[in-house]
């Protein structure tokens, strides 16, 4: 079964393959992703976050769920030596954590109840489980930033999640936060491959606004790998990379 | 007689040597121009982009302020301002008629696909590049950067602000 929804602006599909899978699954996990729209979103005027950067909020009335994802952004900023920031223009946007951290919760909800083999795909963000319908592992594209309708590479893969960082379709809404007025130009696409979607989404971003660098700290990574495409169409992908690409056998 | 013949010989070799060797150093130092590997005939048309952008349309969140969805505008052309959209601009052309859009027309949409480029020789040891090829087995999953286009909606947004 499989469903799509348009939530965070931005299409959601969920794919489960397991027998025992039924309707209420997805209900559940679709209601879930609205109610952290409902308190992660700076686009809505009643959410948690809004009501927090407009200082109607005090801390010690915090929801858990907005303590941990403000803990981790920290840490992630910590990480990434200032690379990663929620604040933006005296605002606090939680989009660059909140989405991977929901699509892993989502899939942790999903394996609670016994299932095994689905996917979740927030907008590019994905985390895989289990086997493809095929009894394979997953197959996922990296999209070619110059021409969508094309795949530039598969991968073949197994519980981890991957995330894209890009420039190109939503145009500059990635900035270094160390040069906000800088645009980067020079890279267009980052994909990570991490052990699960979160670790892949939190570093996906700042290492985007690494710039040319971002590559190195992929690879700097325990258990990260990273495919960097720059703006001539050249790629840099580091030294596990090339494990986790799908090996077309038909073809070659 | 003969000796000075060898002797010319010799000297034309050394003379033909040294301009091969520098021959040689400048082909070593000259960057390799590499053709973007992507088929022109792949890449989209201007065309193919419009309607690419307008079927992304309702990816876009009805609470952006794109005055789209504020009601009649007045009948005209309007050009939008130039946007980023990262490897190149858009620039859109808003069409009213009745008061409302009737043709969007992309007057700058990046398209610089066949210039040459030059293979970064810096990476890092454990870094290995390529150029991007097109895989076309088939997925189950694509990932890509977000879809929603902020470059197409700021221009046109910014023509329909004209229309108002």
């Amino acid at each position: 079964m499989k469903q799509t929804e348009l939530l965070w602006d931005m299409p959601i599909t969920l794919e489960i393959l397991d027998a025992s899978v039924s309707k209420k699954d997805f209900d559940e996990i679709f209601s879930y992703f609205r109610t952290i729209d409902d308190t992660f979103s700076s686009y809505k005027k009643t959410s948690e976050i809004s009501r927090i950067n407009h200082g109607d909020l005090v801390r010690s009335n915090w929801s858990r769920d907005m303590e941990t994802i403000f803990s981790l952004a920290e840490k992630t900023t910590k990480e990434t030596n200032g690379y990663f920031s929620i604040l933006h223009n005296g605002m606090y946007d939680l989009s660059g954590i909140v989405k991977g951290w929901a699509i892993l919760q989502a899939s942790d909800m999903l394996k609670k109840k016994g299932l095994k083999n689905f996917y979740v795909d927030a907008g590019g963000d994905i985390q895989v489980s289990g086997k493809n319908s095929d009894g394979k592992p997953w197959r996922i594209g990296i999209r070619n930033p110059f021409n969508r309708q094309e795949n530039v590479k598969i991968l073949s893969i197994v519980d981890h999640g991957v995330a894209t960082s890009g420039t190109y379709i939503r145009g500059q809404h990635i900035y270094d936060p160390f040069h906000p007025k800088k645009q980067i130009t020079d890279i267009v696409s980052l994909t990570v491959i991490g052990p699960d979607v979160f670790e892949a989404d939190r570093f996906a971003t700042p290492a985007f606004a690494m710039g040319k660098k971002g590559i190195q700290f992929i690879e700097k990574l325990e258990g990260f790998e990273g495919y960097m495409i720059d703006s001539g169409g050249v790629a840099t992908y580091t030294s596990g990379f090339q494990s986790y690409v799908y090996k077309d056998t038909a073809i070659n | 007689m003969k000796k000075i013949f060898l002797s010319a010989l010799t000297i034309i070799s050394f003379i033909a040597y040294g301009v091969y060797q520098r021959n040689q150093k400048e082909i070593a130092v000259q960057p390799l121009p590499q053709p973007v590997p992507i088929s022109p005939t792949d890449a989209p048309s201007p065309t193919e982009s419009v309607a690419q952008h307008i079927s992304t349309a309702p990816v876009m969140p009805t609470n952006t302020p794109v005055p789209v969805s504020k009601g009649k505008y007045k009948d005209g052309t309007y050009t939008g301002s130039v946007a980023d959209a990262f490897y190149g601009n858009i620039q859109v052309q808003a069409v009213i008629k009745n008061g409302k859009i009737a043709t969007v027309n992309f007057l700058q949409y990046p398209n610089d696909r066949g210039r040459s480029i030059e293979i970064n020789r810096q990476a890092m040891p454990l870094l290995s590049q390529e150029a991007i090829q097109a895989q076309s087995a088939q997925v189950d999953i694509v990932s890509g950067a977000t879809d929603s286009s902020r470059a197409f909606i700021e221009s046109l947004g910014s023509a329909l602000s004209q229309a108002i």
